[in-house]
């Protein structure tokens, strides 16, 4: 029989992994590697917001993500600075924000769970989130598939076809928002975006489609969150860099397995 | 807007770090059209389609679309990423409502069908624009705007595309929109040519329009010359039917 903390640790694990391989090869395709770790450093920001003001870490985490996601799109467009110098910035003020706001709220607070995750203390209510987000986003994606690959391959093609590629990007951030908010509790900030990157990387060394690549993304996750959990009970490691670790060993084999083509 | 129009553009200027790149422009596409726009390097002519495609806002000027307008557009500049897997076929029926076996005889007539099951990121530049003339071909369109479509062709390449592409305009109710380089086969297969350097500096049937004096001011007298030589039907050529 398994405990139900580890129960809850692998259905929420599952869920995440599901989300990250769809939004996963889109981060890949649209080399948003950096634009994802930024997302994710901003979420302790909010999750400091959420504490102070006394409102779910989860919620915060969305709200402020949301924000600054949309802030950062918005300067994007104006091309003020490169986009890496962007990142750069915003990304390292908002954790120091973040780690700041911590230190002044007076409470205790584990910050190593907030940066590398804590996913065996995941609770029955938490999975139940984890369940609704992994459906919701994948609903969504799924309705915004082909439109989101072709905006992806080339936007002016998209926009003479008359796709509203302001539309799908937002929503494509949104869910892209949904994951950090729920991924910060798996494998945390410092981790989220590998997450995302290592799956669809190995995933595409053994796909021939965009559809079969994120399906392929998203078995890999799960299967690295499975042995990743336990290993991490037997060895005692942390669970969220025992998951990586197993993602990074998964795809190092594919690569040194596969034949080139 | 009249029955037969599809797009019309009045006095479009786009202004970029203080310089006019377009001028006044003012230019209406109907159905059955088959338009080709010329000009030198930094004449402004694919920001003019840019314009027209609504990638690209003007300073000024009014663009006006029929309602039933229905575009496919081939870009200049495609590739694609090493990073997205996706054959040619699962490209060409990206977002499309239509069945493979629908596409056949588009697959057929730019005989392509060996290279609908490869990666689309391992095909050559001459292939992915077969690919992306397809693709645009798809879901009967009717308007097909092309920019500069042959530049990854060989001569052989070039030629049976524009018989390929004068066969599809008296075979399908399509209007064809051009930016190209390749005057001479430009001349003897399109309906209008409109000359771009900034501004429209004149525009009319390709037979007249190289005695234009603007069009031997802007391409030179030995190139108008050459051009009224050029005015044979594209079907008539000397290199036979063997494609590239």
């Amino acid at each position: 029989m398994i405990d139900s903390f580890i129960l809850n640790a692998l259905i929420a694990g599952i869920c995440v992994s599901i989300i990250a391989g769809g939004l996963g090869c889109f981060i890949v395709w649209r080399k948003m590697a950096y634009f994802g770790d930024s997302l994710s450093h901003s979420s302790l920001f909010g999750i400091a917001i959420g504490i102070v003001l006394g409102f779910n870490a989860t919620i915060g985490t969305f709200i402020t993500c949301l924000i600054f996601a949309t802030l950062l799109t918005f300067l994007q467009n104006k091309k003020i600075l490169s986009n890496d110098t962007l990142l750069g910035i915003l990304a390292h003020a908002s954790l120091s924000i973040g780690i700041i706001a911590i230190s002044l709220s007076n409470q205790y607070i584990n910050l190593d769970a907030y940066l590398f995750g804590d996913i065996l203390t995941v609770t029955k209510e938490e999975t139940l989130w984890f369940i609704s987000s992994a459906i919701f986003v994948s609903c969504m994606l799924f309705l915004i598939w082909e439109k989101l690959v072709l905006i992806t391959i080339n936007e002016n093609i998209a926009i003479a076809e008359k796709i509203n590629i302001k539309l799908i990007q937002s929503l494509f951030l949104v869910l892209l928002v949904i994951f950090v908010a729920t991924c910060v509790r798996i494998v945390g900030i410092l981790l989220i975006t590998s997450m995302l990157i290592i799956p669809a990387a190995a995933a595409r060394q053994i796909s021939r489609s965009p559809g079969k690549m994120a399906i392929v993304s998203g078995l890999l996750g799960i299967i690295s969150i499975l042995v990743g959990v336990y290993l991490s009970i037997i060895a005692d490691i942390p669970t969220g860099p025992s998951i990586i670790f197993v993602l990074t060993a998964i795809f190092t084999l594919i690569l040194l397995s596969i034949r080139r083509y | 807007m009249k029955n037969n129009i599809l797009i019309e553009a009045e006095n479009i200027s786009v202004i970029r770090d203080k310089k006019e790149i377009l001028q006044d422009i003012n230019l209406t596409i109907h159905k059955k059209d088959f338009i080709t726009i010329l000009g030198p390097n930094g004449a402004g002519k694919s920001m003019l389609l840019k314009c027209l495609l609504g990638f690209f806002k003007p300073n000024n000027g009014h663009i006006k679309k029929s309602e039933d307008l229905k575009i496919s557009y081939t870009p200049q500049d495609f590739t694609i990423d090493k990073s997205m897997p996706i054959t040619a076929l699962d490209f060409i029926m990206l977002n499309k409502k239509v069945k493979k076996k629908e596409i056949s005889n588009i697959l057929n007539e730019l005989n392509i069908e060996d290279l609908i099951h490869k990666q689309l990121s391992v095909l050559s530049g001459g292939e992915l624009q077969k690919i992306l003339i397809a693709r645009s071909l798809v879901d009967s369109p009717n308007l097909l705007v092309l920019d500069e479509p042959t530049q990854n062709l060989d001569v052989s390449g070039q030629l049976n595309f524009y018989k390929f592409l004068n066969k599809i305009y008296y075979e399908r109710e399509i209007s064809i929109l051009m930016v190209s380089h390749d005057l001479h086969m430009v001349i003897s297969t399109t309906k209008k040519v409109i000359c771009l350097s900034n501004h429209i500096c004149c525009s009319g049937e390709p037979s007249k329009i190289t005695q234009d004096p603007e069009f031997i001011n802007l391409f030179g007298h030995e190139f108008a010359d050459m051009m009224s030589l050029y005015k044979h039907d594209i079907n008539h050529n000397h290199i036979g039917k063997d494609n590239d």
